[in-house]
């Protein structure tokens, strides 16, 4: 029997390329007549332009890497949308060991809060510039590290470096000593804390709690022209990530994102973000609550709150100016319309339309209604920290 | 500008690969050419060396950590976008599948830059032929090395003759429907695996 539809998806080994993966490795593609063909990358360029040049239909994506595309801030034209969100969390913030020692005693609690480490940081930091890694200047983590760090009071150029490199250099990297710390999704955080080279300092889910991450990226023409195709996949990540967010299914989900031609690690590795059962890198390990979401709290919805919070920290960072055009642009890649009608024959729960979110390790909270007031007050609170950090 | 005017530098890890297209680029009349396998050096070089036009290849895992050193750069006076000119979607495509990809400084013209790139794709897809090539020729060595132990083997325990036990394996391939080189090692270890 042959499939009705091929689709090529490129994917970067991360934990939440898991949804994809198990699309695949446990049949839902199939179910669906899709014969899914998935490529590993080795960085998110490839993945933007494979998608864009028409290698790759679909893609895992950084979320902002799909705005930037609807932006046209990509290097290529590349009209890419995204009609689902691929989990919730799943990042860390990992510094050496030499950094965490420093951070101890200048008063961080031993947990992962992150306003204590923060604070200690703050300190920290005023003794020389630090560099930290990200892994794409359009991506959550560079984002959610910029606004730990600016919450905290540390300017996140002023004070310290902000360098970007593959998921997979960053605990070399950090173990070098070429960076202090990075933000990455996981395992790469739980690689360095089992090389000896780092210890997780606090999580995504600290920072923001259910805070968005990847996105299935897809290419404009091809979603227009395959409606039936798309919709296909779009269940047939549902019924993947219902799988993967069941906690019986861990073990058999690590071995099988651990093989040779997905990440490539050992399966222990991966079950640390999976179960969110953290080892910190000074032998506890640490149960973190909600620390990745495959499928819980409407964890694939693409909420067009999401979208224009990663739009909002782009205007704040420099990345492009703000204009009521762009932030429309921004709020038409994310597709909750074509979701919703994919999964409509599962009859399963879908979020209503846009709002305000919260979950902030601050306090703040952000209403896309009313985006002006948020830049404005960010404007401010960076200007002050800028000037007198 | 004369060709020699264009700055041009060649981020490949792969050594072989850089010196074709660094060859190909002299060839062309191209002078200022500089080859880098490292990207840690790549930092430093740019802004030494301020290239007109930057090749690298898409395997590299470093790709968005140049991206960001473009667009962090103050020391390039002119911004680097890729490729020659966005709407040349043909040569863009050409460029992704063969593996390649370029980064231009703003304002190069077009027809400056294209036959760079077009010689960058032509040399990479040669490059990609040739791997295969010799790949090809590896795996056939292997698979006759295979062959000619598993009719050993059929030769001393069955008493066969050198044809006869290529036979046997050919006949076998067929009924099973798998090529002649996976009969010969399931042979070889099932041999070893009886062997005292």
């Amino acid at each position: 029997m042959t499939a009705d539809f091929q689709i090529s998806a490129g994917f970067m080994p991360l934990l939440d390329s898991m949804l994809l993966v198990a699309a695949q490795e446990k049949g839902f593609a199939a179910a669906e007549s899709i014969e899914l063909r998935l490529v590993r990358e080795t960085s998110w360029a490839n993945i933007r332009d494979r998608l864009a040049v028409g290698q790759f239909e679909v893609a895992h994506m950084l979320a902002p890497m799909a705005l930037a595309a609807a932006l046209g801030l990509t290097p290529i034209p590349s009209p890419t949308i995204a009609p689902m969100a691929l989990g919730l969390g799943g990042n860390g913030i990992t510094v050496s060991t030499d950094l965490w020692e420093r951070l101890l005693a200048a008063g961080a609690p031993s947990g992962l809060e992150a306003a204590g480490t923060g604070a200690a940081l703050k300190q920290v930091a005023a003794g020389g510039r630090l560099r930290f890694g990200v892994v794409h200047p359009y991506s959550a983590h560079n984002y959610e590290l910029r606004y730990w760090l600016s919450a905290c009071g540390v300017h996140p150029e002023a004070d310290v470096e902000i360098v970007v490199l593959p998921p997979p250099l960053l605990p070399d990297a950090l173990a070098s000593g070429a960076i202090d710390g990075y933000c990455v999704g996981e395992p790469w955080n739980s690689v360095a804390v089992a090389a000896g080279a780092g210890r997780i300092a606090t999580v995504k889910s600290a920072i923001w709690r259910s805070s968005p991450e990847k996105v299935l990226g897809v290419r404009r023409d091809w979603a227009e022209q395959h409606p039936q195709a798309l919709a296909a996949l779009l269940r047939s990540l549902y019924r993947a990530a219902l799988w993967c967010g069941a906690p019986e299914n861990a073990a058999e989900a690590a071995a099988m994102l651990g093989q040779k031609h997905y990440l490539d690690l050992p399966p222990a590795l991966i079950e640390h973000g999976l179960t969110g059962q953290l080892a910190l890198g000074d032998g506890r390990v640490e149960p973190v609550e909600d620390f990745f979401l495959p499928q819980a709290r409407a964890a694939t919805y693409p909420s067009t709150s999401h979208a224009l919070w990663f739009y909002s920290q782009m205007v704040r960072w420099g990345q492009v100016g703000h204009a009521e055009e762009r932030a429309r642009q921004v709020e038409a890649c994310y597709r909750p319309d074509l979701y919703r009608a994919a999964l409509a024959p599962l009859r399963v729960p879908v979020p209503a339309a846009m709002a305000k979110i919260d979950g902030f390790f601050d306090g703040q909270a952000f209403d896309p209604a009313r985006l002006q007031d948020y830049l404005d007050a960010q404007r401010r609170a960076d200007a002050a920290i800028a000037h007198f950090g | 500008m004369p060709p020699s005017d264009i700055s041009i530098l060649v981020i490949d890890e792969n050594r072989l690969r850089a010196a074709i297209i660094e060859n190909g680029l002299r060839e062309a009349g191209h002078r200022q050419v500089s080859v880098i396998h490292e990207v840690g050096e790549a930092a430093r070089t740019i802004v030494s060396l301020a290239p007109d036009v930057v090749v690298i290849d898409l395997e590299n895992p470093n790709r968005d950590r140049i991206e960001h050193f473009f667009s962090l750069s103050r020391s390039l006076r002119r911004p680097i976008a890729m490729f020659v000119d966005s709407s040349d979607a043909a040569t863009i495509e050409a460029a992704v599948e063969a593996g390649v990809s370029a980064y231009v400084v703003d304002g190069l013209r077009k027809e400056r830059v294209k036959p760079i790139l077009d010689m960058a794709i032509s040399r990479f897809n040669a490059f990609a032929r040739l791997t295969r090539e010799l790949e090809q020729a590896r795996s056939e060595l292997e698979d006759r090395k295979l062959i000619d132990r598993a009719k050993s083997i059929l030769m001393r325990t069955r008493g066969l003759g050198e044809d006869e036990a290529y036979a046997l394996l050919r006949r076998t391939a067929m009924n099973q429907n798998r090529r002649i080189a996976e009969i010969a090692q399931s042979l070889i270890t099932a041999s070893d695996l009886l062997e005292p």
